[in-house]
Formats: C-alpha cells, sequence, structure tokens
C-alpha cells in the first residue's frame, strides 16, 4: 500500500527522530510512505501573519504535487504543517472563488480532494488494525499522553468531539499494553514558538505539564508533534530552572513508542537523539 | 365580468428594495379584466386599507388581489377591509411578494419579472373566486394545559377563576415543576416554595380545576374549539381514592437509594415515592423501574404495611379521552447536562455541581437542610468558583443563544452562600453580566459591592483536582488580563437551559412547529408571542425560550387570556375552506359514483354517505358527503377523488388550473 508522505522542515532537522521511528512501523506494518516531490515549507507561523494569499498557495502547492502524483492520502505527522493544510484545504473547499485565485497562482492541476491525515488519524486507520500481530514487547509503565493545541484543533475543521479532552493516543498506548494516565494537562500549551524569542515563558508552560505528568506517576511523556517535543526535551533546562528541581521524565514520540513495542532497537526509533535520556524499563 | 382591484404594498422597503413595485402596479393595470391597480408604502396601514375600500366602492370592484406579505400575516386584515366594502372576504387573494419573492432574490429585473407573475396568477384566480361564507362551529369551554410548573399553574388558575373547566396533565407524580426546586429567588430572595406551594395547593382546591399527575399527552385531534386529547395516565400502583397520604409505604419501603429527580441526584429516595414533602398530589407513585417487587417478583413490603390498602400492582397505564376547546402548552425547560465539557469535570469530580444542584444545597428542603456542604465530603466549602455561561452562547460546543437566568440566579447563588458561609470566598467567572430587568441590576451591584463577591471577567479553561482542592484556570481579561488560577473546594457551572427532552415528538403530536433549538414556535415573534401557528393552542413560559419566574407568569396570564376570549363566545366562525362534493341538476344530481375512496383516504373522518331521494321518498343515488364541522380543507380527498366530483372551496382544481396556466402563459 501507499500513501502520501509530507515530512515538512521540522522532520528533516530537529525531529529526524519522528521521521525515523515513523518510517521504521510503517514499514513493519507493510506500508510504504512515499514523500512527495519538490514539497516546500507549509508556510508555519510566518505566511499566515503576513500574506493571506501565500498562507494558502504554499500548503496549497504541496497538496496539488501529491495529488498529481496520483496519492488518495496525505500523512503530515506535524502538527503545525498539519494545521496548515488542512486550514487551506477547508478554507479553499468553502470559498470558490479563493481557490480560483490560488489555484491560477499554483499553475497546476488542483481539485483539493485529498485526504490529508495527521499521525494519530494515520495510525488509527492503518497501524492500529494491525497492532495485535505487531506488538511484541508491550510498554508496562505508566504514561501521560499530551496532545498540545493542533492536533485536534480548530473543532470546526477536525470535527472533534472532545477536543479539551481527546482520547485517541490514550487509546493507541493502551493497545500498546502502557497504562495512560487521567490528568488534566493533556491540551495545555507548552510555549510554542517562545521557545526561542522567550525561552523563560516556555520554562515556565512546560514545566507545568512535566511537573503534573510526574506528579501523576508517569514515567514518560507521549507526545505527537515536534514543536511539543521540543519544548519538553530540549528546554529541559529552562524546565528545571522554573520548577527549580531537576526533572528526568523522558518525552517520546507515539511512533517511538510504538517502534519500540513492536520490538525494533532503540536505535531504529531513534531514541538516542534525544537531549533527556529515555531509559524506559521496557522488558526484555 | 370581472372588475378586479390590484393593491400592491412596498412593506416599507422589504418589497420596494428589490422589486419595481410601481412596474408590478403597471403591468397590473394592463391585465384583462383589472379595472384598477396601484401601489402604496403600507397597505395594511388605515390609509392602505381605506384606499382598498375606497376603489372597490368608486369602481365597483368584484374581486381583489393584494400583493404583499405572506397570507398567513394580513390577509384577515384585508379580507376584512374588503368585507367592510361590501365585498365578499373571499372576494380578497393575496399575491405573497414578500416572503416569496423580494426576501429570497437580488434586487434584479428577474425579481419584479416574478413579483408581476404571481400576481397574473392570483389575477386569474380571483376570476374564479365564488363568494363563501364562514361556518359556525361551537366552542368546548375546557382547556387542556399541559404542564404543571408555575406556567401551567398560573395559566390554570387564571383560566379556572374566569369560569371555565381546565384540566391540568402533568407528567412528573407533582405539580411544581423547576420552581419547586429552587430556593430563593432573584431580586428580592424570597423563598420559592413559599410563594409557589400555596399555588399548587388552590390547584388542587380549584373546583374549575381537574388534575391529572404522572400523566402525558397521547394524541391530540380536531381543531381550535374542538379537539379530542387523548391522555395516558400511567399506573401509579396505588388507588388515589383509599391512599390517604400517610406516608408509611414511603418510609418502610427497603429500596433506598435511588437518586432523587427532586433532588437532582444529591439525595436519595424509595422506590415508592413522594418526590418532595409539599407535593400536590401529596400521594405516592411507584417506580416501576426501580421497585423490587416489579423488577424481581418480590417484596410487596408497601402491600403490607398500607393503612387502606391502597396498593394496586395490577394497575395498568389508562387512556382517558376528553373533549376540549383549547390547550396551553406549559412544559418548561431542561438543564443541559455539562458532560459535554470535559474541561470543567463535571461528572469526574463530585464538587462540580450544577447551578440547579446548587439550588438544592441552599434550598431549606434539600439534602443539606439549606446548608451549603459539598457533595463530596460534607463539608463547608471555603472557595466557591461559579461558572458563568457553561454551555450558554457557545456555538463550539454549547447552544449559541444566551440562557437568559443565568447571570441572575449566579449572583443570587453567590449572594446566598455569602450569607450563610460568612468568611467563604466566592468567584464568578463571566463574559457579560445581562441583568436587565425590574430591580435586577441593583441586585448584582449588591453582590458585588455589600456581599464581596468576585467578579472575574473572562472564561475557565480547566478545572483539575490536585491535593483535595479543585484548581480552576481562568483567565481575566480586564484591566489586568492575566492567567488566574483559584483553589476552590466547589465549582458551580450555570449550565445552559435547554428544551426538553420530549418537547419535539410533543410538539409533533401537536402539529404545532419548534426551532431549531426545539422549543415552541411563537406565531410571530413580537405581536403574538403567546400564540402557536396553530389555532387554539397557546404557549407559556419556559418551552417557548428560556425565561425567569416573572415573565414566565406573565406569559402564563397572557396565554389564559387568549383561552378566556376564545371562551367567550358560544361559536366560532371557520373559514369555508372545505371539501364540498358536487352537485348538479337532475338526473346526474352529482358526478359522485359513490365509490368512498375518499372516505377512507380522509385522515379527520370528515366524510359519510348521503342519500339523494326522489319525491316519493326512493333512494336514487348513494354520494358521499363532508361533514364541514370536522373537514380541515387538508385535499387529500381531492386527490383520490376518480370523477373529480370533489373540490377544495377557494381552491377548487379549475382556480389551480387557472392559477398554473397563467404562470405558464409568461410572456
Amino acid at each position: 500500500m501507499k500513501i502520501g508522505f509530507y515530512p515538512g522542515c521540522s522532520l528533516t532537522g530537529s525531529s529526524r527522530e519522528y521521521n525515523e521511528s515513523l518510517l521504521a512501523i510503517a514499514k513493519e506494518a507493510g506500508i510504504e510512505l512515499v514523500e512527495i516531490n519538490d514539497w516546500n515549507c507549509c508556510g508555519a507561523t510566518a505566511a499566515h501573519n503576513l500574506n493571506k494569499e501565500l498562507s494558502l498557495s504554499l500548503p496549497a502547492r504541496n497538496l496539488a504535487i501529491a495529488e498529481s502524483e496520483e496519492m488518495d492520502e496525505l500523512v503530515v505527522p506535524c502538527a503545525a504543517c498539519f494545521n496548515r493544510l488542512v486550514m487551506t484545504q477547508h478554507e479553499l473547499s468553502e470559498k470558490k472563488d479563493l481557490k480560483k485565485v490560488i489555484s491560477e497562482k499554483l499553475q497546476m492541476p488542483f481539485k483539493n480532494e485529498i485526504r490529508i491525515l495527521n499521525v494519530l488519524q494515520f495510525l488509527e486507520k492503518h497501524i492500529v488494525p494491525r497492532l495485535d500481530q505487531l506488538v511484541k514487547s508491550p510498554l508496562e509503565i505508566d504514561v501521560a499522553c499530551y496532545y498540545g493545541c493542533l492536533l485536534v484543533r480548530p473543532q470546526n475543521v477536525m470535527k472533534s468531539e472532545r477536543f479539551e479532552d481527546p482520547m485517541s493516543m490514550d487509546t493507541i498506548m493502551q493497545k500498546l499494553g502502557a497504562n495512560p494516565i487521567d490528568w488534566p494537562f493533556k491540551t495545555e500549551c507548552c510555549g510554542a514558538g517562545f521557545s526561542i524569542s522567550k525561552t523563560e515563558i516556555v520554562g515556565e508552560l512546560s514545566g507545568k505539564i512535566v511537573r503534573n505528568a510526574t506528579g501523576r506517576g508517569a514515567k514518560a511523556i507521549v507526545v505527537a508533534c515536534p514543536m511539543c517535543h521540543s519544548n519538553l526535551d530540549m528546554r529541559r533546562p529552562a524546565i528545571d530552572s522554573y520548577l527549580n528541581m531537576k526533572m528526568d521524565i523522558p518525552v517520546i514520540y507515539i511512533t517511538q513508542a510504538i517502534a519500540l513495542a513492536m520490538g525494533l532497537t532503540p536505535r531504529q526509533a531513534g531514541i538516542q537523539r534525544h537531549f533527556v535520556p529515555v531509559n524506559l524499563t521496557v522488558n526484555r | 365580468m370581472s372588475k378586479i382591484g390590484v393593491f400592491i404594498c412596498h412593506c416599507g422597503e422589504n418589497i420596494s428594495a428589490t422589486v419595481d413595485v410601481a412596474r408590478v402596479a403597471e403591468a397590473a393595470g394592463q391585465l384583462e379584466g383589472v379595472a384598477f391597480s396601484t401601489d402604496y408604502k403600507y397597505m395594511c396601514s388605515d390609509p392602505g386599507q381605506t384606499m382598498i375600500k375606497q376603489a372597490i366602492k368608486e369602481n365597483g370592484l368584484n374581486g381583489v388581489v393584494v400583493g404583499s406579505c405572506s397570507p398567513r400575516m394580513h390577509e384577515p386584515t384585508f379580507r376584512k377591509a374588503c368585507q367592510e366594502a361590501g365585498l365578499n372576504p373571499f372576494m380578497c387573494e393575496m399575491a405573497n411578494l414578500r416572503e416569496h419573492c423580494s426576501w429570497v432574490h437580488d434586487k434584479s429585473e428577474a425579481t419584479t419579472q416574478k413579483a408581476i407573475d404571481l400576481v397574473r396568477t392570483l389575477v386569474e384566480k380571483v376570476k374564479l373566486n365564488k363568494p363563501l361564507f364562514s361556518i359556525q362551529v361551537p366552542v368546548t369551554k375546557t382547556a387542556l394545559v399541559i404542564g404543571g410548573g408555575i406556567a401551567g399553574i398560573q395559566a390554570s388558575l387564571d383560566i379556572a377563576s374566569a369560569g371555565h373547566q381546565v384540566i391540568l396533565v402533568e407528567k412528573d407524580p407533582s405539580i411544581g415543576g423547576h420552581m419547586s426546586q429552587l430556593s430563593e429567588t432573584f431580586p428580592t430572595l424570597d423563598c420559592s416554595q413559599c410563594i409557589l406551594t400555596p399555588r399548587m395547593v388552590e390547584v388542587a382546591q380549584h373546583p374549575n380545576i381537574k388534575l391529572m399527575t404522572y400523566a402525558e399527552l397521547e394524541k391530540l385531534e380536531g381543531s381550535i374549539g374542538n379537539f379530542k386529547a387523548t391522555i395516558r395516565k400511567k399506573a401509579k400502583s396505588i388507588d388515589e381514592d383509599l391512599c390517604n397520604g400517610c406516608g408509611t409505604c414511603t418510609t418502610k419501603c427497603p429500596t433506598k437509594k435511588i437518586p432523587s429527580e427532586f433532588n437532582t441526584g444529591l439525595g436519595m429516595r424509595t422506590a415508592i415515592y413522594v418526590p418532595f414533602p409539599q407535593a400536590v398530589p401529596n400521594k405516592p407513585v411507584i417506580d416501576k423501574e426501580n421497585c423490587s417487587y416489579y423488577q424481581k417478583g418480590k417484596c410487596k413490603v408497601c402491600e403490607k404495611v398500607c393503612p387502606t390498602g391502597a396498593i394496586r400492582f395490577d394497575q395498568e397505564d389508562e387512556l382517558v379521552e376528553l373533549e376540549v376547546g383549547a390547550v396551553v402548552i406549559a412544559t418548561g425547560f431542561d438543564i443541559m447536562q455539562p458532560s459535554g465539557f470535559p474541561e470543567y469535570g463535571y461528572g469526574k469530580y463530585k464538587d462540580v455541581i450544577t447551578g440547579l444542584q446548587f439550588e438544592r444545597l441552599a434550598s431549606a428542603s434539600g439534602p443539606t437542610l439549606g446548608e451549603i456542604r459539598r457533595p463530596s465530603d460534607g463539608k463547608i466549602p471555603e472557595k466557591i468558583v461559579f461558572v458563568a455561561c457553561a454551555g450558554s452562547r457557545d456555538p463550539a460546543k454549547g447552544v449559541p443563544y444566551c440562557s437568559k437566568i443565568c447571570c441572575m440566579y449566579t449572583a443570587k447563588h453567590a449572594m446566598l452562600y455569602q450569607h450563610k458561609v460568612h468568611h467563604g470566598k466566592s468567584y464568578i467567572f463571566y463574559m457579560d453580566i445581562r441583568a436587565a430587568g425590574k430591580n435586577y441590576e441593583e441586585f448584582v451591584r449588591r453582590a458585588i459591592v455589600e456581599d464581596e463577591v468576585n467578579y472575574i471577567r473572562g472564561r475557565v479553561s480547566k478545572v483539575y483536582e490536585e491535593n483535595g482542592k479543585l484548581i480552576v484556570k481562568g483567565v481575566d481579561t480586564l484591566l489586568s488580563a492575566k492567567p488566574v488560577e483559584i483553589e476552590a473546594d466547589m465549582v458551580v457551572l450555570a449550565s445552559a437551559a435547554v428544551a426538553n427532552p420530549g418537547a419535539e415528538a410533543l410538539a409533533q403530536k401537536m402539529h404545532v412547529s419548534y426551532d431549531s433549538y426545539n422549543f415552541f414556535s411563537e406565531a410571530h415573534p413580537k405581536l403574538k408571542p403567546v400564540e402557536t401557528n396553530t389555532a387554539g393552542i397557546f404557549l407559556a413560559g419556559a418551552c417557548q425560550a428560556p425565561k425567569d419566574i416573572p415573565e414566565t407568569v406573565s406569559q402564563a396570564s397572557g396565554a389564559a387570556s387568549k383561552v378566556i376570549i376564545l371562551f367567550s363566545k358560544d361559536e366560532l366562525s371557520r373559514d369555508p375552506l372545505i371539501a364540498v362534493v358536487n352537485r348538479s341538476p337532475a338526473p346526474v344530481f352529482s358526478t359522485c359514483v359513490g365509490c368512498f375512496m375518499c372516505a377512507s383516504a380522509c385522515p379527520y373522518q370528515a366524510i359519510g354517505e348521503e342519500l339523494i331521494t326522489n319525491r316519493q321518498g326512493k333512494v336514487i343515488k348513494k354520494v358521499a358527503k363532508v361533514n364541514p364541522g370536522l373537514c380541515q380543507g387538508c385535499g387529500t380527498c381531492v386527490a383520490f377523488c376518480r370523477s373529480k366530483s370533489i373540490d377544495i372551496q377557494g381552491y377548487s382544481n379549475e382556480q389551480m388550473c387557472a392559477e398554473v396556466i397563467a404562470l405558464l402563459n409568461h410572456e
């Protein structure tokens, strides 16, 4: 089975392990994720703060490329890229005039009909049904599933019913043998882009998340967004200084958790790339 | 020879903004048979009506077409004007240029052309109109009031005091509704039960009111003045005549752990129960779902202890048919369960409760006898956070409308708490404070200034438990504009007021319209607030939209006065727009062949048979005959008739054809 794949910049840089683990589990499940040709930036935060048409054209071009490669589905693992692509699709399907304008800019055929999947939707649809056979070493630990802001929002586009208390990641973790804890910080803000400009804010916001997860007994925080990951993992010094204590809870991508449960080596899952050492008491 | 007058209304700008009304009038003037044509800004106003009357007299008009709004709005107005000028009112027709044309199209040549077409079709129809005369039907002077909350109670008492019979139907074992659950009422803080229970007793004792509790409407047929209602009296499993309300059964019943509906789950009740001590009637019912005897076939303790032998396990639901002339719907509202808001933790944390639950905690008749104690451990909370708009004004997850009562009851809740727990602290997160009403704003001010309730303008994003406290995360959006965290002992959610779960089904049973939120629709938002679109059925209270007590009582009295007006006459005029079977000269007598397909199709059982006899009394022919008292003019029989022998008066096949042909003969 072939599915389109849009990595975006993070997966080729700071969150390479997300990329590696996703491709590794897809391979195990017999799914080929085909990176679309000549993809470009999703526009990120910058484009939609500066130029409306640019913020729509950039994602639209990626969608059009995937269509030209005859993909029915496009997997977008980065939550921010996913948000830009899905918002573009939504806005252009609502506003036909705008779609015409953008299509002219693209100078390529653009139907705007491809199905965009974030990582959780991809896992639910293609990996979870095969998990029963693929899980070899269940993760028997308490985990805190952290969704952040963009995976389940905006509500009117994502049609998510429980966007204040999502459960999809928890369900998957349960299937891996882990015990997802009940905690209130699933969708709290991690500080997002303040990572660069006001790191102390990230220290405070992410610090509260890390403290709550630890306090409720979690042995790892599971994420599905490169931004969340880098704030909770890479900004651990800022977090420790806000909390005035050293926190050692590791932060892993859900794809890494699946890879480990499938029995892949920590290196195949890219575990060695984290700032906070990952030392899960995975059995065997 | 037709001499028709055409009157085109601008409806202020409602029609004239998109339709060239002068052109419509001019084009109508060119039509064959039109003797007079004009346009005017407000045709329904006094000068407009005078213009119609004058034109009829001066031009000897024998037909009128008014091109204006929907006939639902002003057909009676214009027909009456025509009648006053000596024309049969049924010679007047309306072309709906507003709802069917100007409101739904942009300004364009095509829009004007459509208006001309609409007028032309009606002109062709009027040419075939015949004078018709109203049908007189007797009025059954008994009112059916559905719902025994304060709205139903007020409406029943008013109608009964005017000397008419009232049947009050309540689905629960007692009347009283939500008002009986409330503690004190805003803005005067008088005790809800103290002002309500005397009225409940008055209902029970009024000679003109027949009270049917634990009963629901099953079916409603007929029309204004003559409805036939079928009521399902649910089996109470007791003989009400024998029961003296001593209460022995309710104290001895071994099934004691059923969450009490009256106490919103904060207290328990038994399987045989009276909802609350002041209930009317003060006689118990057996809740079959929870009774051990009905569920497991064993127990019968109540039967053993009953001193009068009033328990009847074999009692069955009873269907009662009633003849009534008018219906008042007063079925009230419900509280939205805040389970769709997992961030508030309702259902997860025991000390996150709804406003209605807080009413029970604050009420002297409640589970804590009026002491504010939190449900989890019974401790007196030191800090309470109230969340206003927990579901209201929230198109994403709740309801988009304002529930109207929450600003006031939340201020009242905080005030009651401060009065009872002097050292306590209360916080109210709000979007806006909507305190429009007599003495309402002053009441809220009092809460802020005298009782030192902390109002925080902003929303709550999350409630979670940590170390036995409820952490409320929110934001203060005013000057300080910063995130707020409060460690509270209890959180009260002002959950949205929504329509009752059974409202939609009830509306369909009664053929009254309802809005997208399942609240019953009034006939006109300003001028007919207590009428429904179905004549003879009226609305009172929160079943129409969320309302507070004063407003509910006013509307109930309004609905009652409408019923009393209806009952002030012995007979009612009905439009003669009913089916008739044609008659023709001998030897045919009628084209009806007596197949009676129409009778089998008629949903109102309005078609019987008629024997046509000769002078010697010998039966020559058997034909169908429509009972004008029962016929509703639906036209089903017309469609079924094989020999085209039935027509609806005022909407005959011939007239409909003329309209269609006029439309098709578009130039």
